[in-house]
């Protein structure tokens, strides 16, 4: 029974990995970049539920539509203002500036709210399940961050083969001369997928410190780190593969605290990347390149 | 009357001048030639036009209207289109697919319809293929996939960057066959060719590019007996 737990407990987590995933892959997979301050919109968004939640004490849902709002205007002004004017230069020099809004976000919050850890106060307050005589016990945030995550998933495979602008995200990520021709604003393509990812990374920071009730500025980067392999495990730039990749990365990794050892945890998480980098560079799902000439 | 005009159009790329102030006009209902050797700057002037590449100097104008600052997506919607050098359809995607995302700024689902079907009577191939994905496509498939796409649009203008290059001459011909139709339904046909023999039997006027500059002009049937451009393109 303690396996099974274990399990639920590896795909909850994964299942925020797996959120966080969905906006790295489709940054990376639109835009061309590695949006290295993704993990640190996460934390903004959990530090807005936060205020609305504990220090206004407003209703939980209200916190998390204004860490929605928040977190989809961030993402679009960081994108304006420090990735989109370095449109066509080389992508080390946007890697580096991605790191530079790290610290800066980390950095703005810290200003703002100190470096003392604050206590996360679950968004959610409904009772958890127990099944087979109360040895199996699931909480309610367990619950809600699996179905938000096949939710999230679900809508997004929708919107992007049935509706136009999906389609044109697929165009501008396989070429974007192309998909000028074609019409569409590229410009206005990207801004878009950063507005989904940040819209994500609130959901995904709301659900994660809901899970591990401690807040501090630098609450972001490790679950970052950790969705950006998940994202390359399943293949960056396929979203089915951030899924895939987001869960089995929960799984290992509570299997490994629960097995091998909790300290050698992160260790072996990055070292299955490795292994998985080895045998298949392209991630589990991803594309093969091939052109044609 | 001219339907695109370019005047003294510059263009560079970083320090090196592509475009060395060129000046040309395609009237409605031509088809128009721009042929010239590898790096006189065909492609370069095509994308300038179309919005991708900007220009340092000069302007172009669509139907009278300035379009030199108009961002290039925009220009599809005021009946512009390019098919562009190597085809680049979007490989991942199905051969319908690709077709929808021609008719991205059309907005009438019935009138869309109808030009599929139009599309699909000029390239059946596209009809049997619609839920291939593009990639799997032989050359000349892709080819007319990237014209398809293009027509998608209804453009008025159409704008084509070396559709022969890398075909079989038996595409080499068909390509040439539905470029004269697609005139002869009332498109003006703006093409950029190297192989100048073909170019210039279907075209009305051409140009000829050398290293940024227009050295000839003219009616494309004499141009064809032009001692110069005999012994440069046509290798006779």
């Amino acid at each position: 029974m303690s396996f099974l737990s274990c399990l639920i407990s590896g795909i909850s987590l994964g299942s925020v990995y797996a959120i966080i995933a969905l906006g790295y892959t489709m940054v990376y997979g639109i835009a061309k970049m590695l949006n290295f301050a993704h993990g640190d919109i996460i934390m903004v968004g959990a530090f807005t539920a936060f205020t609305i939640v504990s220090s206004l004490g407003m209703p939980s849902m209200m916190g998390v539509l204004t860490a929605i709002i928040l977190c989809t205007a961030l993402g679009v002004t960081v994108e304006r203002i420090a990735y989109k004017p370095l449109r066509g230069a080389s992508s080390l020099a946007v890697l580096i500036t991605a790191i530079g809004v790290s610290y800066f976000l980390q950095n703005v919050v810290l200003l703002i709210f100190g470096p003392n850890p604050k206590k996360f106060q679950s968004v959610v307050s409904l009772p958890g399940l127990k099944l087979a005589g109360g040895e199996l016990s699931i909480s309610a945030v367990t619950i809600i961050t699996v179905v938000t995550c096949l939710l999230v998933m679900a809508v997004l495979t929708t919107f992007i083969n049935r509706t136009k602008m999906g389609q044109a995200m697929l165009a501008v990520s396989e070429d974007r001369g192309a998909a000028t021709l074609m019409g569409i604003n590229v410009n206005g393509t990207i801004a878009l997928t950063f507005a989904i990812g940040s819209a994500l990374a609130a959901v995904a920071g709301v659900l994660y410190c809901s899970a591990y009730d401690t807040l501090t500025p630098y609450i972001g980067s490790m679950p970052g780190i950790k969705a950006f392999v998940a994202a390359v495990f399943g293949g960056i730039g396929s979203i089915p593969g951030a899924f895939i990749g987001g869960i089995a990365m929960g799984i290992i990794e509570q299997m490994t605290k629960k097995y091998i050892s909790s300290q050698l945890a992160d260790a072996i998480v990055f070292a299955v990347l490795i292994i998985v980098l080895l045998v298949r560079p392209t991630g589990l799902l991803g594309r093969k390149i091939h052109e044609k000439v | 009357m001219a339907i695109l005009e370019v005047k003294d159009l510059e263009v560079y790329y970083g320090v090196i001048q592509a475009i060395k102030g060129i000046s040309f006009e395609v009237n409605q209902g031509e088809i128009i030639a721009l042929i010239g050797a590898n790096g006189a700057g065909k492609t370069t002037t095509l994308q300038t036009i179309t919005g991708l590449i900007p220009s340092k100097a000069g302007s172009i104008f669509y139907e009278g209207k300035e379009i030199t600052h108009i961002p290039g997506h925009k220009l599809v919607s005021m009946g512009m289109a390019h098919v562009p050098e190597g085809r680049r359809v979007f490989a991942q995607l199905t051969v319908l697919q690709n077709l929808k995302l021609g008719a991205y700024t059309r907005k009438d689902k019935n009138e869309l319809d109808q030009t599929l079907q139009l599309v699909y009577e000029r390239f059946p191939r596209l009809e049997e293929r619609k839920n291939q994905s593009a990639g799997t496509l032989s050359g000349g498939e892709q080819q007319m996939l990237a014209m398809g796409r293009a027509l998608m649009s209804h453009p008025k203008l159409i704008v084509m960057d070396e559709p022969s290059m890398g075909l079989s001459p038996i595409y080499v011909n068909e390509i040439f066959d539905i470029i004269q139709k697609i005139n002869a339904d009332g498109t003006t046909v703006l093409l950029v060719e190297q192989n100048a023999k073909k170019a210039l039997s279907i075209a009305d006027r051409a140009y000829v590019l050398e290293t940024g500059k227009i050295v000839l002009s003219g009616d494309a049937k004499e141009l064809m007996n032009n001692d110069q451009v005999k012994k440069a393109y046509l290798s006779e």
